[in-house]
């Protein structure tokens, strides 16, 4: 029987495909990070986190919300361990929790302006919100 | 040639040009855009967990649509392009996915045959670069874009994942360079050209977006550009948002005023 921490590493690898073996921690993928700055924790120690099985802290981040999806980290891993993937799952986890939403449909009036596509709402909530 | 067409939701809204003038110049360059029936907004973000399959469906449902009619599929929003290259490729190689998401499909009231990504998935330019080929659109040309310096600004999605896209070389792409050679223009490399613009981000961040936009139309002007093309329009509205000091404009307006078709006709 898994305790929790086993559980929840094996469903971010399961949901991820992502295999933290391979990394070499290189930093590669927080070098190239454009969200660097805003993280408390970056590309490379989700990775080394999740293999460790320091999930909770992870998962109690405003880091997992901080990823832009450019999957800048994926492309220039030079083992192709694609860290952006394992932050995706993280935040889903969290998000999918009852009443867990991060962005809710009744923040968004204060958040348009005139000029807003509909693509950066819709790309808000798929990442926000379940 | 006729090719099955995705416009998307900000295409009808808010990005009416990147729209109209794509189906402009298609006319002009032989190619007929077949707008899909009752295509669904296709998310504009990729969710990439495996477990995650509803969200996938609309796009699962436009590469149906194009199968049936035997063509490839068309996109010019760099999102919808990459949502749906993406989706058509976890059809192709991830079993599981596949079969949950053609067991929901099973459910439609009039079902098509299982779906294992058949479909060819095309960016415009990538139309415009190997149905049409630039030199087809140099010989089109009316009005020369003669000594504009002009940046591409690739962004992510038309380029990442790399392997997926499959779209350009990730880390040194040359397509849009070439669209802009093809035009008459100059065009203007310059390091962020493949950095994030800091995308929806800017609903949770407004100050984390405005770091990237800045950085990118910054770089591009500090290597002399006079504009910025974009395929995305969520890039367009981060970068114009931020400030950029040189005008930030559609390709496909790019491609409408070299084609003479931009003056004679208005999007609104």
């Amino acid at each position: 029987m898994l305790n929790k921490t086993e559980r929840q590493k094996e469903q971010i690898l399961r949901m991820s495909g992502v295999n933290p073996l391979k990394c070499m921690r290189c930093g590669k993928c927080s070098g190239t990070c454009p969200s660097y700055d805003e993280m408390e924790y970056h590309p490379h120690q989700f990775v080394y986190m999740v293999e460790t099985g320091d999930i909770e802290s992870l998962r109690n981040s405003d880091s997992i919300y901080k990823c832009l999806s450019c999957f800048a980290c994926v492309d220039r891993c030079p083992r192709g361990v694609e860290p952006a993937k394992i932050v995706e799952a993280l935040r889903l986890t969290v998000i999918r929790e009852k009443d867990a939403n991060h962005l809710t449909a009744n923040q968004i009036p204060a958040l348009l302006d005139d000029e807003i596509p509909q693509q950066a709402l819709m790309s808000a909530m798929r990442k926000y919100s379940k | 040639m006729k090719v099955s067409y995705f416009p998307g939701c900000t295409l009808r809204t808010k990005a009416k040009d990147l729209d109209f003038y794509a189906r402009k110049c298609a006319e002009i360059l032989g190619v007929e855009l077949c707008e899909i029936k009752d295509w669904q907004c296709c998310g504009a973000s990729f969710i990439s967990a495996k477990d995650e399959v509803a969200s996938k469906l609309s796009s699962v449902r436009a590469l149906v649509a194009a199968r049936e009619e035997g063509q490839p599929l068309v996109t010019v929003c760099s999102a919808c392009h990459n949502v749906i290259k993406q989706t058509n490729h976890a059809m192709q190689t991830d079993e599981e996915f596949a079969s949950k998401a053609n067991l929901y499909m099973s459910q439609d009231k009039e079902p098509a045959a299982p779906y294992n990504g058949e479909t060819e998935v095309y960016h415009y330019l990538e139309m415009l670069r190997d149905t049409v080929g630039f030199d087809k659109i140099k010989e089109a040309v009316k009005n020369p874009l003669t000594g504009k310096k002009i940046a591409a600004y690739y962004g992510c999605m038309l380029l990442r994942p790399g392997k997926v896209m499959n779209f350009d070389d990730p880390e040194n792409p040359s397509i849009m360079e070439n669209f802009i050679r093809a035009l008459g223009a100059e065009p203007v490399v310059y390091p962020a050209r493949n950095e994030c613009c800091g995308s929806y981000v800017v609903l949770e961040d407004a100050e984390s977006a405005k770091k990237k936009s800045n950085s990118v139309s910054e770089s591009a002007v500090n290597h002399g550009a006079e504009m910025i093309v974009t395929a995305c329009p969520l890039c367009k509205y981060n970068l114009e948002k931020n400030g950029s000091s040189v005008p930030v404009v559609y390709f496909t307006e790019l491609l409408a005023i070299a084609l003479g078709v931009k003056e004679d006709t208005d999007a609104e």
